[in-house]
């Protein structure tokens, strides 16, 4: 090859990748890093749901990538950083084990937009976002409370953070309330995603004697178990509305979309800016997916109430007279809890006999 | 507070089948000196074909069947690249993992969120394939310790080239041995989907494949060995749970970490054993992993 055609075709070489890269300068590329797969039907099915709504939404303004199955812990460093450096310039990890990670590449990626879902820690490129899940864990301990027939509920946790002890604890206060005979037992997993190991945790809860039983893990095995058995379920993260009507009594639903669409909108116009939000049912992000008839009239109705004053602020979930666990006082009465105490809960309150994990 | 030991012992059946069934296999494969580290991939392709079959025709036994010719088959793309091509069995093997988890994750899309027909149950209210598969511990056993084929395939195991010399056909063995191991992942797989979890989901067996594999081990290749493995891993799993469900403190990480404990500490005994010259049976086939070509 002349010297001149292999400096002409270097050129057009470098023509022909730069001209794109201008053009695309306006296209946005927004990543997503998923704990599970995007078919498990409950917690990553529902961020994905948020991510082609994003698609729907911007259309050839935005280009969407997601990694799923990404293993909480060094891996996921790894593949954020894969984004990051794929000229992805808005990222949403969607795991609380993804935290640390999360804060690690954005330090190297000064120019890079992270969102951390349910995490606490920020910096000037990482926005933490959260839902009170705990409201909707209310609606859903009244429906329990009022379902069981052995006065046995259960819980099926992921792991013992925050987010979960709340939701246990927010489940059993209001159970009780419509049901003060309940007990609550709770099973913790120690997985997101181990569809396995959820139907063996439900069918020890089931084998416990418990009826009526709640999952922060993201499968829909519980459910199918509970179907088998006869026992009373609900949809996790996402409706699991095919296991209605028995055993899915009602459902609480992660509804990502608006949060996902606004974000994805400012990162656009170059107005987004770091923050630490927790949105709840009054602002659309937690949903309580239909009751089903199973559920008589008048619990019906109750739960709906409860959820209607949760939302317009009428009602805190957490609200005084509590005690915690060991019985020592923990909210005066009419006293709600402060968002730092709850996203620092780690204890129950009192009347749940099961023990606190270490 | 106390739980009723049977109960406990009813689930930890349940869950060691899985378990057992892919261990028994990989355990036939590893005797015949070829290490897949497929079995996650042969598992869960397993799941879903099994799963699928038994939607499809209301059959759970069916299901099974469709499951061991799926992971079967599956199995042989293995053999072929290792028995035929002479590729590196580890890498090849997680390749197939690698492999089954994605096939299936796109093919299991349509069944998502479908229900498996129900498992007739067998005696003693525990399903047919809980009793296959602990009949099949003495099968194994004895086809390996008191049989002419079984012979052959453990001496093909242990010195393929003298085997050879024989006139023992190892590709051969070897392939049919991969396929057994493939039906049996294939079929521990479909216990998952079919009997434990009742429906499809992507990813499912999480991780029961390298278990087995950990049992292998664990067990010091011995049929027997591989019915206390999954029973071991199995119970831990069932009774942690079942200790929380009924409030009492466990430490659940403590006792994840036990079987795995137990399995170091069996390897370090057979390492030990080997190196102060006592070289009991027992110990991994010696061609474990080595590939065989007849005209070296």
């Amino acid at each position: 090859m002349k010297r001149r055609t292999l400096l002409g075709s270097a050129a057009a070489l470098v023509a022909s990748t730069a001209l794109p890269a201008f053009a695309q300068e306006e296209k946005l590329k927004v990543g997503f890093i998923y704990v599970g797969p995007v078919g498990d039907g409950g917690w990553t099915y529902q961020h994905d749901l948020a991510r082609q709504a994003v698609e729907r939404e911007y259309g050839d303004r935005v280009e969407t990538t997601y990694i799923e199955s990404v293993p909480e812990g060094a891996d996921a460093e790894r593949a954020i950083t894969q984004l990051a450096l794929s000229g992805h310039k808005l990222i949403f990890t969607t795991s609380f084990g993804f935290m640390d990670a999360t804060i690690n590449v954005a330090k190297k990626f000064p120019d890079v937009k992270f969102e951390h879902a349910t995490g606490y820690k920020t910096a000037e490129n990482v926005a933490t976002y959260d839902a009170r899940f705990y409201e909707g864990r209310a609606v859903l301990g009244t429906i329990a409370g009022r379902m069981t027939k052995s006065n046995k509920i259960g819980y099926i946790g992921s792991f013992p953070i925050p987010e979960v002890v709340q939701g246990i604890n927010s489940a059993y206060i209001h159970a009780r309330k419509v049901n003060p005979d309940v007990e609550m037992k709770v099973v913790w997993a120690y997985t997101w995603f181990d569809p396995a190991k959820e139907a063996d945790a439900a069918a020890a809860l089931i084998a416990e004697g418990v009826d009526v039983f709640m999952q922060h893990t993201d499968s829909t095995a519980p459910l199918a178990k509970a179907q088998e058995a006869g026992a009373f379920g609900f949809g996790q993260a996402s409706d699991m509305s095919n296991f209605a009507p028995q055993p899915r009594l009602a459902s609480i639903i992660d509804n990502w979309e608006p949060y996902y669409i606004k974000r994805v909108g400012e990162a656009l116009e170059g107005t987004w800016k770091s923050h630490g939000v927790w949105l709840g049912i009054g602002d659309g992000e937690v949903v309580i997916g239909e009751i089903t008839d199973a559920v008589p009239a008048e619990v019906k109705a109750e739960a709906e109430a409860l959820r209607d004053q949760i939302a317009s602020g009428e009602y805190h979930p957490f609200t005084g007279p509590l005690n915690k666990q060991d019985g020592t006082p923990w909210l005066a009465e009419g006293q709600a809890a402060s968002d730092e105490e709850l996203s620092s809960m780690n204890f129950y309150v009192e009347g749940i006999t099961a023990p606190m994990p270490k | 507070m106390m739980i009723d030991p049977l109960s406990v012992f009813i689930l930890l059946l349940g869950a060691a089948t899985p378990i057992l069934f892919a261990a028994l296999g990989e355990l036939v494969v590893e005797r015949a000196g070829v290490l897949n580290l497929g079995v996650e991939g042969m598992m869960i392709t397993g799941a879903l074909a099994g799963f699928a079959a038994a939607h499809a025709s209301g059959s759970p036994a069916l299901g099974f069947i469709a499951a061991a010719v799926a992971g079967a088959a599956l199995s042989m793309t293995f053999a072929a690249l290792t028995q035929f091509l002479l590729s590196n069995q580890v890498a090849t093997g997680l390749a197939l993992t690698l492999f089954g988890l994605g096939l299936t994750a796109m093919f299991g899309k349509p069944y998502e969120g479908m229900k498996a027909p129900a498992m007739m149950p067998g005696p003693l209210g525990l399903n047919w394939m809980i009793w296959l598969g602990i009949a099949l511990v003495p099968v194994v056993w004895w086809f390996l310790s008191r049989t002419r084929p079984g012979l052959i395939l453990r001496a093909v195991g242990e010195n393929h080239d003298a085997a050879h010399g024989l006139g023992y056909p190892v590709r051969r063995v070897r392939i049919l041995a991969i396929g057994f191991g493939g039906a049996l992942a294939g079929m521990g797989g479909a216990y998952i989907s079919i009997a434990t979890v009742l429906q499809w989901t992507e990813g499912m067996t999480a991780g029961a494949g390298w278990i087995a594999l950990a049992i292998v081990v664990f067990a010091q290749w011995n049929p027997w060995g591989v019915l206390a493995g999954a029973w071991l891993f199995g119970g831990v799993t069932v009774l942690q749970l079942r200790l929380q469900a009924a409030g009492v403190a466990v430490p659940v990480q403590l006792l994840s970490m036990a079987p795995y404990l137990a399995t170091i500490i069996v390897l370090v005994l057979i390492s030990a054993r080997q190196k102060f010259g006592r070289s009991g049976g027992g110990a991994a086939p010696a061609s474990l992993g080595r590939p065989f070509h007849a005209l070296k």
